[in-house]
């Protein structure tokens, strides 16, 4: 790619890892400069007398003083237009298919490739007409993007009002003109917008829709909402990662950003080559259809990786402006906090706590902030919703990261080791977890799967924090020393967790459950239980009712295809042994 | 040549050079001593005033007379397929009194980052022979895969077992084994060069020495070093690479150091923020790339201080690897071998490489009701330390020797004894035996028909035979 010489030519000072310090070029903070000969990406992030502080998101070796360095006067922006979808990208929006054509299949450096296709061509339809007025945020036309996406183009956010003097229907590259303004001005499919900047929108909404998951402990017990903010903290191999892919795959989104910020290459793989062979349950499509894949590896460039969440939200942010519902996962924040970290570290800035820097907080709800449900400039309803990850190191959720996040984000799924380690997936803690959104989404379900659903919820709670205080009495007594209620209530607790809350992502029915089938679970687990004090009322012994024929199937039902029908016949025995009828 | 005289401060594994030409970033440096010894370092920090540099082997010795020379390249390993049977040291140099290494290609170090969208997912099912990894924790070729031990557990000896006894079933092929040893004690690595040695594994093997008295800072270099030859013979020649890195608390250890040195704002413990990233550019050199024939699985071993789970070390490695291989000092303490610990182990990447196909049809249910068995069992032994073993219900006690029998029959095992992995399911089978089949909730009936000893004719499982033969 050519690069623009915007701004003034300077030279290296120092250089130490990711940080060059240059000399002889005065930019603006956050304008991306080419360093060295080979171009090497970065981005001013400091300023100090006559030194500018660059951050580069490649690895630096080599890299001298008095070495060439290029302010292009420009923010750090991505490229928005038809051909986002399906892509896979890097922290700075390089497509890594492109990269590996350019450099095989280790990435090298100073490699520049556009985010978006120049060669491929889009069929645009226009939705306006010439003299039409239009102004920053309006939808002008529409491209058929993949089977599952309709792209809007939209007008650059920034753009006054105008009249359309021009306007082309047919196949474009996204480079090429689509439509001329009254001043001169000539729109093409795509805009570039600076990805530290959350993009505009009229007004924010109350969320009040769910995000549909499939997943029971979280629709059911830890809802959150469309436009919402969610983070699941956990110590190493508890969850995370499975479970913001079981939300990249099942959750009822339009469109799916997916960040893995930091983490494992394999990962990305596994993402890689499992969406395109799952199928939408809603649309019936590949769920690749409607994915956004951003992947800065662990061992990729650190600077790359602090970028690659507002990469990902920008991209987030711009289909939310079409009045899609967008959901977003970044996995994990604690690495793109830990990249702020290391940068700060060699600015020398003043360390906060545990050495991250003072703006560690606010940077943090500055990305969350970014999240919502809104009146789109052009008028619809969009929402980004965003569940970022959290490793605590050691598993201490009362680390920085964790604590900043938890104070701004309005469900937490707090996940343990402890029922990792016994394989009791999710390993989601239910008494530790919450969901601010319980109350206001209550109406949703009452009116969408069941009018008992919040009490249905608010009855399965109840059980699980009386087993957690039984618990401990068992741990001093044995369970044989409780009242027989009390050891009916464990039973009715067990199955909660047992043919509930536990949900093993990889089988391949039980991996995605809908809302109705949720509700229909609970419902059969509430029914067994008032079986269960009935029967212990009609003179039924305590073991006869624990060790009642037909526990085994009714737990196994969930995992048929035809559940409903496995479930009543398991009960129909359950039933006819406790109470004879 | 660029060659200077102006040290003109010292301080641990650091020297400042001043008034130099431009140097580059990560170059490498040789440093002459005045007594014409030679010392090798790299550039850490490089400006118009003043270069940085770590040297590898130690400052001592080095005075403000010494010599400083930047090369211009930065630090390479000579390849060669020869390197296979040789001992070389921590910074890659023979010290086995063997010939040169006539490089077929000088590798950079620094291993580039494999590009995400080149990796293939690694599922293919490697079998070790020990039944606590092979049926509860499975190891697949190009998975990283580490060992959290404790000193004085037997990690050396399990590494070499596995070393001994790795094999992809039906692929006939051998590992190539690269050994790097970090700051271990001398008799830790005569250990293993003497059954490199007695097994013939060391034609096939490339070991890397970095032992207790050699340098810490050369610790940094040893893994890369080792990685480097790993990529050679996997994406030259094809081979398949098992790669052991012991230990990596001494690496992290070295990195400390230094971070000490340069004054840097220290993470948690005293360990630089950055080691995360640091350790990732190692561990994730591990895998599969797609269109090459040979991989990279790498076997990283290290000691928890104080046993400590959540230790930085053991922790952030955690977060990189793909499982973890857990010790358990109780069980060692027990006389159990390989005292491993399967609650707190994991294998990320076994449910792709286990089930028909690989390794057999029941596998998966067998082990997710082999982990709820075990996991009981433990929990009621909890509970027996308070109120007896006579409170508990028939039903408990049963699940209690489940967990008894687990660790004196499944987990353990002789340090020569290579279990295939049928003869591991079936184990596990008889162990499932003593529970009620009511309980084998996890289990599909259809399995338990086929592989449950109370389904079968006597004599036919694996283990009735390999008792017979005994
Ligand atoms: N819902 C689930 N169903 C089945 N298995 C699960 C589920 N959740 C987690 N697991 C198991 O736990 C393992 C670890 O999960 P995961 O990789 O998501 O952990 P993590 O929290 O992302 O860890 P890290 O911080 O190290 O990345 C998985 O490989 C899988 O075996
Ligand atoms: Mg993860």
């Amino acid at each position: 790619m050519e690069v623009k010489t915007a701004g003034k030519v300077g030279e290296v000072y120092r250089v130490s890892g990711p940080l060059v310090v240059a000399e002889g070029i005065s930019p603006r903070m956050y304008d991306v400069c080419y360093v060295g000969e080979e171009g090497l990406m970065g981005e001013v992030v400091g300023i100090v007398g006559n030194k500018t502080l660059v951050q580069v998101y490649e690895d630096t070796s080599g890299i001298k003083p008095g070495d060439r360095v290029e302010n292009t006067g420009m923010p750090l922006s991505v490229e928005l237009g038809p051909g986002l979808i399906k892509s896979f990208y890097d922290g700075v929006q390089r497509p890594l298919p492109a990269l590996k054509e350019a450099s095989g299949d280790f990435i090298s450096r100073g490699i520049h490739v556009p985010g978006l296709d120049r060669n491929q061509k889009w069929d645009f339809k226009p939705i306006v007409k010439k003299g039409d007025k239009i102004k920053g945020g309006d939808i002008i036309g529409i491209v058929q993007e993949s089977e599952l996406v309709e792209h809007k183009i939209l007008a650059p956010p920034k753009l006054g009002e105008r009249t359309i003097t021009e306007i082309y229907d047919g196949s474009f590259t996204v480079e090429d003109t689509i439509a001329v303004l009254d001043d001169g001005t000539e729109l093409k499919m795509y805009h570039k917008w600076p990805v530290r900047e959350a993009r505009p929108y009229q007004e924010k909404l109350p969320p009040v829709i769910p995000l549909i998951t499939g997943q029971r402990i979280l629709d059911t017990m830890f809802p959150v909402a469309k436009g919402g903010t969610a983070a699941i903290p956990g110590p190493f191999g508890s969850g995370k990662t499975v479970t913001q892919h079981q939300l990249a795959k099942w959750s009822d989104a339009r469109i799916v950003v997916y960040i893995g910020c930091g983490e494992r290459g394999n990962e990305m793989t596994e993402v890689l080559e499992e969406f395109p062979e799952l199928i939408d349950p809603r649309s019936g499509k590949p769920l690749m259809e409607r994915t956004v894949l951003i992947a800065n590896t662990s061992n990729m460039p650190v600077a790359a990786r602090e970028a690659s969440v507002y990469t990902g939200i920008t991209i987030a942010e711009y289909f939310r402006d079409m009045g899609y519902d967008v959901s977003i996962m970044a996995d994990s924040t604690s690495r793109w906090a830990e990249a702020m970290r290391e940068i700060s570290g060699r600015l020398e800035e003043m360390p906060g706590e545990e050495g991250y820097p003072a703006y560690l907080a606010s940077r943090i709800a500055e990305f969350y902030e970014r999240a919502g449900r809104v009146k789109t400039l052009c008028g619809e309803v969009g929402s980004v919703t965003v569940v970022g990850a959290v490793s605590p190191p050691g598993g201490d959720f009362s680390e920085p990261v964790t604590q900043n996040t938890l104070r701004i984000v309005k469900v937490f799924w707090a996940l343990d080791a402890k029922l990792a380690a016994r394989r009791h997936f999710p390993a989601i803690n239910w008494l530790q977890s919450y969901s601010l959104y319980v109350d206001t989404l209550k109406e949703w379900y009452e009116q969408n799967v069941a009018p008992d659903w919040g009490e249905l919820r608010r009855w399965a709670m109840e059980v699980l924090q009386e087993e957690a205080n039984l618990q401990e009495i068992v741990q001093l007594v044995g369970s044989d020393a409780l009242p027989e209620s009390q050891r009916v209530l464990l039973e009715v607790a067990r199955l909660i967790r047992e043919v509930f809350l536990q949900q093993y992502a990889y089988h391949p029915v039980d991996s995605y459950c809908s809302p109705q089938k949720q509700y229909d679970l609970l419902k059969a687990i509430k029914t067994l239980n008032d079986w269960f004090y009935k029967a212990l009322d009609q003179g039924k012994l305590i073991d006869e009712i624990l060790e009642v024929p037909g526990k085994e199937e009714f737990a196994r039902a969930k995992f048929e295809e035809n559940y409903k029908a496995a479930m009543e016949e398991a009960m129909n025995k359950i039933k006819s042994a406790l109470l004879g009828e | 040549m660029k060659e200077y005289k102006t040290i003109n401060k010292i301080a641990g594994p650091l020297i400042f050079v001043e008034k130099t030409e431009p140097v580059g970033f990560g170059e490498l440096v040789t440093i002459t001593l005045p007594d014409g010894s030679v010392k090798r370092g790299q550039v850490l920090d490089t400006s118009k005033e003043v270069v940085v540099v770590q040297v590898f082997e130690g400052t001592r010795g080095i005075d403000s007379s010494s010599t400083v020379r930047f090369t211009g390249d930065i630090v390479r390993l000579p390849c060669s397929k020869d390197m296979l049977g040789r001992v070389l040291s921590g910074s890659g140099d023979p010290i086995d009194g063997g010939p040169k290494i006539v490089p077929e290609e000088r590798r950079e170090i620094i291993g580039a980052a494999i590009n995400p969208y080149a990796r293939q997912y690694p599922r293919e099912f490697i079998q070790t022979g020990i039944s606590a990894i092979d049926g509860m924790n499975t190891l697949v070729r190009g998975q990283k895969l580490p060992i959290f031990s404790g000193s004085g557990l037997p990690h050396n000896d399990i590494a070499l077992q596995i070393a001994r006894q790795a094999k992809v079933r039906g692929g006939g092929e051998e590992f190539a084994v690269i050994f790097a040893a970090m700051g271990i004690t001398h008799e830790e690595a005569y250990q293993f060069m003497k059954d490199f040695e007695r097994t013939g594994a060391l034609e096939r093997a490339v070991v890397f020495l970095n032992l207790a008295d050699d340098p810490a800072i050369e610790r940094i270099l040893t893994p890369r070093m080792a990685l480097t030859a790993a990529e050679f013979l996997a994406y030259e020649y094809d081979l398949h690479v098992l790669v052991i890195l012991t230990d990596m608390t001494n690496y992290c250890e070295a990195l400390r150091e230094m971070s000490a040195a340069r004054e840097e704002v220290p993470g948690r413990r005293g360990y630089p923020g950055y080691m995360y990233t640091d350790l990732a550019t190692i561990y994730e050199r591990a895998g599969r790339i797609r269109g090459r024939k040979g991989t990279i699985t790498q076997f990283p071993i290290l000691t928890m201080p104080g046993d400590d789970i959540t230790h930085p070390i053991p922790d952030l490695t955690g977060y990189i690897t793909e499982g973890q291989i857990v010790l358990s000092r109780e069980l060692h303490a027990k006389g159990i071998y390989p005292p491993i610990d399967v609650l707190p182990s994991l294998s990320r990447l076994m449910k792709e490489g286990i089930g028909e196909g690989m390794t057999r049809d029941d596998h998966v249910q067998w082990n997710d009701q082999m982990y709820a068995a075990y996991a009981e069992g433990v929990d009621l032994r909890g509970l027996v330390a308070i109120v007896g073993e006579e409170a508990l219900s028939e039903r408990d006690r049963k699940f209690l020797r489940f967990a008894d029998e687990f660790e004196k029959r499944f987990v353990q095992q002789g340090k020569y004894e290579d279990r295939d992995i049928e003869y591991t399911l079936d184990l596990g089978w008889e162990l499932l035996a003593m529970l009620p089949e009511s309980e084998l909730t996890k289990i599909e009936k259809k399995y338990i028909e086929k592989y449950h000893p109370a389904y079968k004719k006597k004599g036919e499982t694996k283990v009735e035979a390999a008792e017979a033969a005994a």
